[in-house]
């Protein structure tokens, strides 16, 4: 049987025919769009009227998320912006140090063990100018439970002292960079950096395995996912136990369950030819909505944390170089055997020098394996320049970048990371374009909220949080913007023949919006309505989710 | 924690400085030592076959009681596990991955109470070091490792040309004091931080490598630990290692550690205090100059 949604207008991102009043769908695929006359000649059909004042858009492709997204909402939401949770609840930021000591109290009260941990995340201790965050303001929430807090970064915990005295942290003579002492000599409950975290995390609820794969956050993630428009959404990146993978076929395979999860493999705990191995064996294991054998490698840390590989000219405020997360001839063999065996690879890298260390590795695996269309993507990619797109370009190497950082972290990168100059030209979504470069745009959620729309505002208007426009001539128009978040997206996870426009075969995943994208008006691209979506032909209301 | 700190030394240096050889070297001539090594590499765990007397998950049971895991992502947990294991190791060597920093590692390991830092060690190859030392992407990483170590080693010095050898070696020395190292054969006494009462049980030094000597003393006094640990550290004692328990002027009781040019006090709560041991190569350490420092500090008490 098939069904045509009749809609306000339907925009398809097929160039062919950009624009349709309804779309068909059979069996969870699209068999059209066009006209109700159009359609009709397909046969017996049921006219659908639900979307008739919506505007429908492909599904929204979200190619860097984390699925950790949806962990985190058990824990109490203390960012400096509104963020809306799993259920549609608008959590408000909190917008001085006491304001989130009040947010801790509150949950703290509603903890039944005086004795039980407290945890928060997505701290963002930057907004509350040079005073840091130290244990005694934790303490005031609650001095006989061990409570901490994450920063939205991901780097650095903050910790109350019950929690210190738990990890054995509460002493004299603790020596660590990532561990700063207070004046009395014992550490101020900021503890920076995965080993020192690590120390601590266990007493303050944060389970690493929890964060790893988790059933609970999947489903989570799912209701983030219908809410925000996302039919498809890539983990990036998982460890991929076994265990887990059981757990995300059963999951993602319920009839309910609302996105198609790409989860990538992380090169961590296997590397060589057993990664390659085992690229391969998931990829077998895919379902329609779980999709396998793709593989992540990291290079280099974070701008903000200045822990990526810069090229000269360095930080702007003089810190050494960043470190590098994996020695070169570790991701040279990586990406040779991956062209090897026809695995896609997918690589972190935030500093420049890290972009130019990967394209140097994959200009040289590609001349021992030459392989059109490897769709290699380097994610993030922030501070490539006009240069290293060209290499891209002549590559063949995609580029998914990050816009969001200009809205959270721009002014801090206009001010003290890299600079004026280097801030102007961070995620370069213009020069991509212009360079040809298959690029699309990423929220890295959780670092920053999951939402296509808004990462699409961030492209089209390069606002700071301030109100600054960074870089104005790397601004993308809105059509471009939206083809990004679509297409272009589906296009890096090799999806594009299947997913990122609305036309004949492909699959029935759309976003379903109160608003029109193209007509509300760049500025206003953020406040777009979403009703909800449908994903493989399966309709989820927002307000159901 | 069941009693005194497990002593670490952590290994640094690149991708094929001989890391992995080193390691076979020592867990092959550990005798009845408890060694445990964290290997990091990517979740290899490259130790010859024949040293393996099962696997565990990431966990290696080698001949005589040692163990090796790979720590992959999560190096505090690791520790937590090797901790609690019994019996507990006596000793430990952390293999940190080839672009990590040796002294980040070190840190790391030194936030868990059940461990003392007990030295840097870092490996570099003879005949690459000085090249990857000017490449564009590591040369800085390499010269950070290198510049964190307390002694360097000298890999495969037998595949470098003699005069090339030498010249590699003079640019090492001002990172810090250089041996050489072939096939990973380095005494262990160099590498781990024995407790002075612990080295009669060792292995003597001499049936490993007829090359190094040692001096040890016992039944001392309160002295200037500090200024002791600092005059040991003098290049002209030819001292490489140096390990002491001793009691301060103050009346507490220090653990002092030499390694190399870096020393190292921490207060610790032992009964037996009194000993020192120093190592160095046989013919280069000055026993002499050793004893007159120890004398000045025990008159500056």
């Amino acid at each position: 049987m098939i069904t045509i949604y009749r809609a306000r207008r339907v925009l398809t991102m097929n160039p062919a025919r950009p624009e349709a009043t309804h779309v068909a769908v059979r069996d969870g695929r699209i068999v059209g769009a066009g006209s109700l006359a159009e359609l009709a000649g397909w046969g017996r059909h049921e006219l659908d009227e639900r979307f008739a004042d919506k505007v429908l858009m492909p599904g929204l492709v979200e190619a860097h998320s984390h699925a950790m997204e949806g962990t985190f909402w058990r824990y109490v939401y203390v960012g400096y912006f509104d963020r809306m949770d799993p259920d549609g609840k608008i959590w408000p930021g909190a917008k001085t140090i006491d304001a989130v000591v009040d947010r801790l109290r509150e949950a703290s009260a509603k903890l039944a063990d005086p004795a039980a941990p407290l945890s928060a995340w997505s701290l963002d201790p930057i907004y509350f100018g040079a005073r840091r965050v130290a244990r005694e303001d934790l303490d005031r929430a609650g001095r006989e439970r061990p409570i901490g807090v994450l920063h939205a970064s991901g780097h650095i915990l903050n910790v109350n002292t019950k929690a210190l005295e738990l990890a054995g942290l509460l002493r004299p003579g603790v020596d660590h960079p990532g561990v700063p002492l207070g004046d009395d000599g014992l550490p101020t409950g900021e503890l920076k950096g995965p080993d020192p975290m690590m120390i601590a995390s266990p007493h303050v609820g944060f389970d690493r395995e929890v964060l790893a794969a988790d059933e609970l956050g999947l489903r989570y993630f799912g209701k983030l996912c219908v809410r925000k428009g996302v039919t498809t959404a890539a983990d990036l990146a998982n460890l991929l136990p076994q265990d887990a993978v059981r757990m995300m076929l059963r999951v993602t395979g319920e009839d309910t369950y609302p996105v198609r999860i790409v989860p990538l493999l992380r090169l961590q705990l296997l590397s060589g030819q057993a990664l390659i191995d085992r690229a391969l064996e998931l990829r077998k294991q895919s379902t329609d909505r779980l999709r396998l054998g793709m593989v992540k490698v990291v290079a280099d840390g974070s701008i903000q944390g200045f822990s990526a590989r810069l090229r000269l000219p360095g930080y702007y405020n003089g810190a050494p170089n960043g470190l590098w997360y994996i020695p070169p001839e570790k991701l040279r063999e990586a990406y040779r055997l991956a062209l090897a065996h026809g695995v896609q690879i997918h690589t972190h890298t935030n500093g420049d020098e890290a972009t130019e260390l990967a394209l140097d590795c994959i200009e040289e695996a590609l001349r021992c394996h030459p392989s059109p269309d490897h769709r290699f993507t380097l994610q993030h990619c922030q501070l490539a320049d006009a240069a290293q797109f060209r290499r891209m370009k002549a590559l063949g190497v995609c580029v998914n970048l990050f816009p969001n950082h200009h809205f959270y972290w721009g002014d801090q990168h206009y001010a003290t990371t890299v600079g004026p100059e280097r801030a102007e030209r961070m995620n370069a979504c213009a020069t991509a374009l212009a360079t040809g470069v298959p690029f699309a745009i990423h929220s890295d959620a959780p670092v920053t909220p999951l939402g296509p729309l808004f990462t699409a505002w961030c492209a089209v208007n390069r606002r700071t949080a301030s109100g600054r426009v960074l870089g104005e001539r790397e601004r993308i128009d809105v059509a471009t913007a939206l083809r990004t978040v679509t297409l272009g997206a589906a296009y890096t996870l090799k999806l594009d023949g299947e997913i990122g426009s609305i036309e004949c075969g492909k699959r029935a995943d759309f976003v379903v919006l109160e608003d029109d994208p193209e007509r509300i008006g760049a500025e206003r691209l953020n406040d777009v309505r979403i009703w909800g979506i449908v994903q493989g032909g399966r309709v989820f209301p927002a307000s159901a989710a | 924690m069941s009693g005194a700190p497990i002593p670490v030394t952590v290994i640094g240096g690149y991708l094929g400085a001989g890391k992995t050889t080193l390691v076979n070297h020592l867990l092959r001539h550990a005798g009845r030592l408890r060694i445990a090594v964290l290997v990091n590499d990517f979740g290899e765990l490259p130790i010859d076959a024949d040293l393996i007397e099962s696997r565990e998950g990431d966990t290696l049971a080698i001949a005589g009681g040692c163990v090796c895991c790979s720590f992959g992502s999560d190096l505090i947990a690791a520790l937590r596990l090797l901790a609690a294991r019994e019996p507990q190791p006596a000793y430990l060597l952390v293999e940190a991955s080839g672009v990590a920093l040796p002294r980040a590692v070190a840190a790391s390991i030194s936030l868990l109470p059940d461990y003392a830092n007990d030295g840097i060690v870092v490996l570099a190859d003879a005949e690459t070091v000085r090249e990857r030392a000017a490449d564009t992407y590591l040369g800085d990483t390499i010269e950070r490792q290198l510049a964190e170590a307390g002694l360097i080693l000298l890999t495969k010095p037998e595949l470098a040309e003699p005069d090339e050898r030498q010249r590699t070696r003079v640019w090492l020395e001002r990172y810090a004091p250089v041996l050489d190292c072939e096939h990973g054969r380095v005494p262990l006494e160099l590498l781990l931080g024995a407790q002075p009462a612990t080295y009669a049980r060792l292995p003597a030094s001499g049936g490993l490598h007829p090359a190094y000597d040692s001096v040890a003393f016992d039944g001392l006094g309160p002295l200037d630990v500090a200024r002791l640990a600092e005059a040991l550290t003098e290049s002209s004692l030819g001292v490489l290692r140096a390990k002491g328990v001793l009691r301060d002027t103050t009346g507490g009781t220090l653990s002092l550690q030499v390694v190399g040019r870096r020393a190292e006090t921490a207060r610790v709560n032992v009964a037996e205090a009194g000993r020192l041991v120093c190592i160095g190569l046989e013919g280069r350490l000055d026993r002499g100059g050793i004893e007159a420092r120890l004398s000045g500090a025990l008159h500056a008490a």
